[in-house]
C-alpha cells in the first residue's frame, strides 16, 4: 500500500495503462510537458514519448474527433478535457459520433476511448471551471459514465476504463485531487470492484445516502456527524452513473426505507431524478418517505463567492435526512 | 450599391445587398490554369506538365463504366424514393467524375471517410449499393465494416468525419504504414469548425491525409459565396499546406490530382486540400426543391459540362471504344438497376428487438431490463393472437 493523492493515483493508473498496452495514448491540452493543469499526466510524456502522450492544438472537438480516428485505427486514446465547462465544443463528437459509432456500424466498430473530465466546484474558480455536466452524457446511449471519489478507486477505475471497449466519460472530482488515500499500486485491477458497480462506503440502517464524485466525502462527513446524534446513515458511492447499479442501490434502500441523493449538478432533471424514479418503482412498499434530493440550484454555476451556498454541504444533506423522518 | 468613404449613410440607405454581402454567382473558372483539367467538356485531351496520365484505354473505359453505373444506381434510388421505398435519397447527379476519379486514384490500402453522398466512392470501394439503400430506407444507419472495404461509415453531421480521418491518418503515422487517408466533404462543410480543426491538426502533425472538397456550389439553398469570399482551395495556404483546384467534372483530372496528392501524403509530405469544382445537378435530397433558390439557366449551363458525356465523346473521338462497348455498359446498367430495385423492394425490416443490439460491447443492466420488458410486452400480443412473436 502506498499513500497517494487522487491526482497521483490517476497518474499511476495511467502509467500502468501505458505500460500494459502500446496502443494506449494520452492526448489533450497541456498534457505533455506541463503534465496537465492538475498534473494528472505529470512525467508521462517524458517516459512514453510525444507520439503516445500528445500535446494537441487547443480544440476540444479536434481532440475527441481525432481520438475517434485513432481508435478506428486500433489505438486506445485517453483524452483530457481541461475543465468541465470546456467539454461542450466537443459535444457533437462525443454525443453524435463517439456514442453512436458502434450502433451505426451494427457492432463492427468499437471505440475504446476514455474522456477524462475534472468536474465540480469548490475551488474558487472563474466561470466554466466548476460545472457538473455528467447527466448530459448519462442521457446519451452508447457511453459509459463513471466518477471516482477516492485515490484507490481513481487508480483502479481509470485502468478499467482504458480496458473497456466502450467509450467511457470519466469524471474526476477536481476539489478532491489533493485528498490522500491508501492505494495498492502493486495489485492488478482484476481484483478491483467492476467499474459499473456502486460501493458502500459506510454502513448504516436508518437512511441511504446516494452520492458520487466530490460529494462522497461530504456524505461520509455528514454520516459521521449524524452518528453522534444517534442516526445511522448508509453512504453509497455510485461510481457508475451510466449504467446505474440499481441492484446495489435498491438493496440498501429496501434495508433502510429512506433515500437521499446528493450531487453538485442541478437537482432539476439531474441524475437524482432518474434514481428517485427507479427507487420509487422498485422499492415502493419499503419506502417510509419520498426520495429526497440535495444539489445545485436551477441556476448557472454561481460566482465563486457564492458557491458555498450552491454546493450541497453537510448541513444541507443532514437537513434532507431529517426531512425524510418527518413523514 | 457601394458605400463611398465619407458619404453619409443612414440605416434606411443600407440595402439588403450590403447587409447580406450578396454577390453575383461566381463565373466558371477559365481553363487557363484556374483549375486542373485534362479532358475538356467537348472530350478533348489536354496535357498538363504536373499531371501526366498513366491510364490505359481499358482503364478509361472502366471509368466510363463506373460513371454510367453509379448514375444509374442514383437514378434508380430517386425513383425508389418517389415510389415510397426509400425515406430519402441524396443524389450524386453531376458529381460522378469527382467521386469516381478520386476513388480510382486511391490504393486499396488507403482509407476513405465519406459524407452521405459518396455513392460513387462507395461503388469503387466495393460497397454493395444495396447497403446504401438500407440506410436511406431506414433499415440501418450504415452497418458495413469500414475496415473490410477501407471505407468508413456515411457521416451525416456535416464535417465531423474530417476529424476522424485526420485521427486515422495520425494512427497511420504511428504505425509507420505506407498508407494515406482521404476525407470527403462539401463546400458548405468548409464553414464548419470541425473541418477547420481537422485542417489544423492535419497540418501541425503533418498527417498523411487528402482533404477532398466537392464544391458543388450549393449547401442546400446556400450558394458558395455564403460560405467563402476566397476560392476554397486557397484556404489551405492559411493552414500551411497546398491547395489545388481541379475540374470536378473531369474524371481524368480528378484521378490524376488525387493520385498525386495521396502519393505525397504517403511519402510524408503532409496534407493537401483538393477542391473539385463541380455542380450538384439534382436537388440536395429528394425532399429539396432547388427551383426555390436557383435558376434553371444555371443547371442548363452545367449540363454542357456533364462529367459522363465528355468521356464518351473522348472514347468515340479516339476510337478507344465502339458501339458494342457502349451497348454493353448500358445493358449492365440496366441489370444493376433492376437488381438494386428488386433488392430494395424485398428488403425486410429488422426484427423489433434489434433496436437494442450493438449499443455497447455487452448490453448494460439498464438495456437488458428494457429489452426484457419490451419483449414481454410484444409477446403479450402474440399469445393473445396465438401467434409466434416476430423477435
Amino acid at each position: 500500500m502506498t499513500t497517494l493523492t487522487l491526482s497521483k493515483a490517476l497518474n499511476a493508473g495511467l502509467r500502468k495503462a501505458l505500460e500494459n498496452d502500446p496502443k494506449v495514448l494520452i492526448m489533450g491540452e497541456d498534457v505533455g510537458k506541463l503534465g496537465g493543469v492538475f498534473r494528472v499526466t505529470d512525467g508521462l510524456q517524458k517516459d512514453f514519448g510525444e507520439a503516445r502522450v500528445i500535446d494537441t492544438p487547443l480544440a476540444e472537438s479536434g481532440i475527441v474527433g481525432t481520438a475517434i480516428g485513432l481508435a478506428l485505427r486500433g489505438y486506445r486514446p485517453v483524452c483530457e478535457i481541461q475543465f468541465d465547462g470546456f467539454v461542450y465544443p466537443a459535444a457533437d463528437q462525443i454525443i453524435s459520433q463517439l456514442a453512436k459509432m458502434r450502433y451505426r456500424s451494427r457492432g463492427h466498430v468499437s471505440l475504446p476511448i476514455v474522456i477524462r473530465i475534472p468536474f465540480g466546484g469548490g475551488i474558487g474558480a472563474v466561470e466554466h471551471h466548476s460545472e457538473s455536466p455528467e447527466v448530459i452524457f448519462a442521457h446519451t446511449a452508447g457511453l459509459r459514465v463513471v466518477a471516482c471519489a477516492d485515490p484507490a478507486d481513481a487508480f483502479a477505475m481509470i485502468q478499467q476504463s482504458v480496458s473497456s471497449d466502450d467509450p467511457v466519460i470519466f469524471f474526476e472530482p477536481k476539489r478532491r485531487y489533493w485528498d490522500k488515500g491508501e492505494v495498492d499500486t502493486v495489485a492488478g485491477v482484476t481484483s478491483a470492484l467492476p467499474f459499473d458497480q456502486a460501493k458502500t462506503v459506510l454502513d448504516g440502517t436508518d437512511v441511504t445516502l446516494l452520492t458520487y464524485g466530490p460529494t462522497v466525502r461530504t456524505g461520509v462527513e455528514s454520516a459521521l456527524a449524524a452518528r453522534r446524534d444517534g442516526r445511522s446513515i448508509e453512504v453509497l458511492d455510485l461510481r457508475s452513473l451510466s449504467p446505474l447499479d440499481e441492484d446495489t442501490i435498491c438493496a440498501s434502500v429496501r434495508k433502510t426505507g429512506r433515500c437521499v441523493i446528493a450531487h453538485e449538478a442541478p437537482v432539476y432533471a439531474g441524475l437524482g431524478a432518474e434514481i428517485a424514479a427507479r427507487v420509487t418503482e422498485r422499492c415502493f412498499y419499503q419506502l417510509e418517505a419520498p426520495v429526497l434530493r440535495v444539489g445545485g440550484f436551477a441556476t448557472p454555476y454561481p460566482p465563486s463567492r457564492l458557491e458555498d451556498h450552491y454546493l450541497p454541504d453537510l448541513d444541507r444533506i443532514l437537513d434532507a435526512v431529517d426531512r425524510t423522518f418527518g413523514y | 450599391m457601394t458605400v463611398e468613404s465619407g458619404a453619409a449613410t443612414t440605416a434606411a440607405q443600407i440595402t439588403g445587398a450590403q447587409i447580406t454581402g450578396a454577390q453575383p454567382a461566381p463565373e466558371m473558372p477559365d481553363q487557363a490554369g484556374e483549375f486542373i483539367q485534362l479532358l475538356t467538356p467537348e472530350g478533348e485531351r489536354i496535357d498538363h506538365p504536373d499531371y501526366p496520365l498513366d491510364l490505359s484505354a481499358a482503364d478509361i473505359r472502366a471509368m466510363y463504366r463506373d460513371l454510367v453505373l453509379v448514375r444509374r444506381i442514383d437514378t434508380e434510388a430517386i425513383s425508389l424514393q418517389r415510389q415510397g421505398e426509400l425515406g430519402i435519397w441524396a443524389s450524386l447527379l453531376g458529381q460522378e467524375a469527382a467521386q469516381i476519379g478520386s476513388a480510382r486514384g486511391l490504393e486499396p490500402t488507403d482509407m476513405v471517410f465519406p459524407t452521405y453522398r459518396e455513392h460513387g466512392v462507395a461503388w469503387c470501394r466495393g460497397i454493395d449499393p444495396v447497403r446504401l439503400l438500407e440506410l436511406y430506407r431506414g433499415v440501418s444507419h450504415g452497418g458495413w465494416d469500414p475496415e473490410e472495404h477501407k471505407f468508413h461509415l456515411y457521416t451525416i453531421v456535416i464535417g465531423s468525419q474530417t476529424l476522424h480521418a485526420t485521427g486515422y491518418a495520425m494512427g497511420i503515422q504511428r504505425d509507420g504504414a505506407d498508407e494515406a487517408v482521404i476525407a470527403y466533404f462539401g463546400d458548405g462543410a468548409t464553414s464548419q469548425g470541425d473541418v477547420n480543426e481537422a485542417f489544423v491538426f492535419a497540418s501541425v502533425f503533418n498527417a498523411p491525409i487528402v482533404f477532398f472538397c466537392q464544391n458543388n456550389q450549393w449547401a442546400i439553398s446556400a450558394p458558395l459565396e455564403r460560405q467563402s469570399r476566397v476560392p476554397l482551395y486557397q484556404r489551405a495556404r492559411g493552414f500551411g499546406f497546398p491547395g489545388v483546384r481541379v475540374d470536378g467534372n473531369d474524371v481524368l483530372a480528378c484521378y490524376a490530382v488525387t493520385k498525386k496528392a495521396m502519393q505525397a501524403a504517403r511519402e510524408g509530405q503532409g496534407p493537401t486540400l483538393i477542391e473539385a469544382y463541380t455542380y450538384r445537378m439534382g436537388a440536395h435530397t429528394t425532399t429539396d426543391d432547388p427551383t426555390r433558390y436557383r435558376l434553371a439557366s444555371e443547371l442548363e449551363m452545367w449540363k454542357l459540362r456533364d462529367p459522363i458525356e465528355r468521356v464518351r465523346a473522348y472514347l468515340v473521338r479516339t476510337g478507344l471504344a465502339g458501339p458494342d462497348f457502349f451497348a454493353e455498359v448500358d445493358a449492365e446498367a440496366k441489370q444493376v438497376g433492376a437488381r438494386v430495385r428488386e433488392a430494395c423492394r424485398t428488403m425486410p425490416d429488422p426484427p423489433p428487438l434489434a433496436i437494442f443490439d450493438d449499443v455497447y460491447t455487452e448490453p448494460t443492466s439498464i438495456l437488458r431490463a428494457e429489452r426484457e420488458q419490451y419483449a414481454a410486452y410484444l409477446d403479450s400480443f402474440a399469445s393473445e393472437e396465438g401467434e409466434v412473436s416476430s423477435r
